[in-house]
């Protein structure tokens, strides 16, 4: 067995809080609220931390990271440890005054979200009326500011049939890398999978769509395209393999191998108020658990591919399986395959409302348990 | 595939993109790339081809230093050299 690497990347979510309620929100259903959030000084510790263990980037998310008042002392305090910022936000409530004080601390980069080129459509997606108009101000801020954007985009079946607009659109914002990312399952985005999976017709036409518009805008705009894994012969490598690259810090401190690990049953996450960073990376039973090969079932163990997909995705085994060590049903040698096929029916049939991203409520447990 | 609007030639001067750092992590001994949505780990020859990348040199002229740091004909070494250039001025972590 190779000795473990350190990590590449850091997602610090800072807070749930957020003004959007999109409805494929990749927070867990049971949100952190702002009273167990990490305070600064922890924050800052476990960025020196980070960089001590051999981190390069930190993304700065939520939630919407913009709701801590104390975000530009800690982009300032990540960039003087030593690690190149990422802001990740809906944009919303950034103004050009923070903006500047965000640069000045070292921001090298922002991801503003935009849910959809029609702005009804987008602030509906959002579930926040405005949420379109403020986009497009934001982006001409940043551009201002001289930092590059990108623009990200979840597509789902409710805005698919936009995308040509919503790469104009990028166009038009002056963005430098536009992501395309389907929606991935866990979470509020399974709680709501029949009213976001596409058809596999939706699924083509966009795939030729992001094609043609790279081909038509090269030089000009970067397009990142995440494919639906559902549509995948072969599971993608989740987190580049659970312990492998990345960790990511939760607004209350714990410690996971992915953001929606605590999803799965049995483990015990670590949090930076107990443990040193390095301690949890190198020490801890949660990181081991899904290290590497060896708690691999068949048909997973014995596969070629076991060291470039590492079996794929956890949860997703876990959610659609319930058991966490079986193979990603996405992949056509999993026995449990049928499952992610029989998911593609519910494209056929007419989308439910959403279930609004919310903090915990009896309604939102009702509408979840169905 | 067809050549793209941006395609490059031997006059093109290249730099780094603002806000992408290529710096030396002592950490793992190691070359790396930061950039927006991307960290790259370049291996040994794509660290020389990025090491003469100053915003002053055109392409043409990388190409001859690296011909003569690696002792290999110019032609095999515009083969690998473009192609990498290329791919990532397409990424805009190096422009013109």
């Amino acid at each position: 067995m190779t000795a473990t690497e350190p990590p590449l990347a850091l997602l610090a979510e800072l807070t749930h809080r957020c003004p959007l309620r999109c409805p494929y929100c990749s927070n867990p259903l049971e949100l952190v609220r702002a009273g167990t959030e990490l305070d600064t000084a922890s924050w800052r510790r476990v960025f020196g931390e980070a960089a001590a263990l051999g981190v390069l980037q930190v993304h700065f998310s939520g939630g919407e990271p913009l709701v801590r008042r104390d975000l530009v002392e800690l982009v300032a305090e990540a960039t003087k440890a030593g690690l190149y910022v990422n802001l990740i936000t809906s944009g919303i409530r950034l103004d050009g005054e923070r903006l500047a004080r965000l640069v000045e601390a070292g921001l090298e980069h922002i991801q503003v979200s935009l849910q959809d080129s029609d702005p009804s459509s987008g602030d509906r997606i959002a579930g926040l009326a405005g949420a379109q108009q403020r986009k497009r101000r934001v982006a001409r801020l940043v551009q201002d500011a001289g930092l590059p954007l990108t623009v990200n985009a979840v597509v789902h079946r409710q805005n698919l049939h936009h995308l040509e607009d919503i790469v104009d659109l990028a166009v038009m914002l002056g963005a430098d890398r536009l992501e395309v990312a389907h929606v991935q399952y866990y979470g509020w985005a399974l709680a709501n999978r029949a009213a976001l999976l596409p058809s596999r017709e939706q699924l083509d036409k966009a795939t030729a769509t992001v094609e043609a518009a790279r081909a038509r805008l090269a030089g000009r705009l970067v397009i990142d395209y995440v494919p639906p894994d559902y549509h995948a012969h072969r599971p993608k490598a989740c987190m580049g393999g659970w312990g492998r690259r990345f960790l990511n810090i939760t607004p209350s401190g714990k410690v996971l191998p992915c953001h929606a690990a605590e999803t799965l049953p049995g483990l015990r996450f670590p949090n930076v108020r107990e443990a040193s960073l390095a301690e949890i990376w190198y020490h801890s039973d949660a990181f081991a658990q899904f290290r590497g090969t060896a708690w691999m079932a068949e048909p997973c163990r014995s596969c070629e591919r076991r060291e470039i997909d590492w079996g794929g995705c956890r949860c997703q085994a876990f959610a659609l399986t319930g058991d966490p060590v079986r193979a990603d049903p996405v992949c056509a040698l999993s026995p449990d395959h049928a499952l992610v096929e029989a998911a593609w029916l519910e494209a056929g049939e007419a989308a439910p409302d959403f279930v609004y991203r919310q903090f915990s409520t009896a309604a939102a447990a009702a509408s979840l348990s169905q | 595939m067809t050549a793209s609007p941006s395609s490059l030639d031997g006059s093109a001067v290249l730099n780094f993109a603002p806000h992408v750092r290529f710096r030396f992590d002592e950490r793992r001994k190691a070359w790396i790339v930061l950039a927006p949505e991307r960290l790259l780990l370049p291996d040994e020859q794509a660290v020389a081809i990025l090491r003469l990348i100053d915003g002053k040199r055109d392409v043409d002229a990388i190409i001859d230093e690296l011909a003569g740091q690696f002792d290999a004909p110019r032609e095999t070494i515009a083969d690998d050299t473009l192609p990498m250039l290329q791919d990532l001025v397409d990424k805009k972590v190096l422009r013109r």
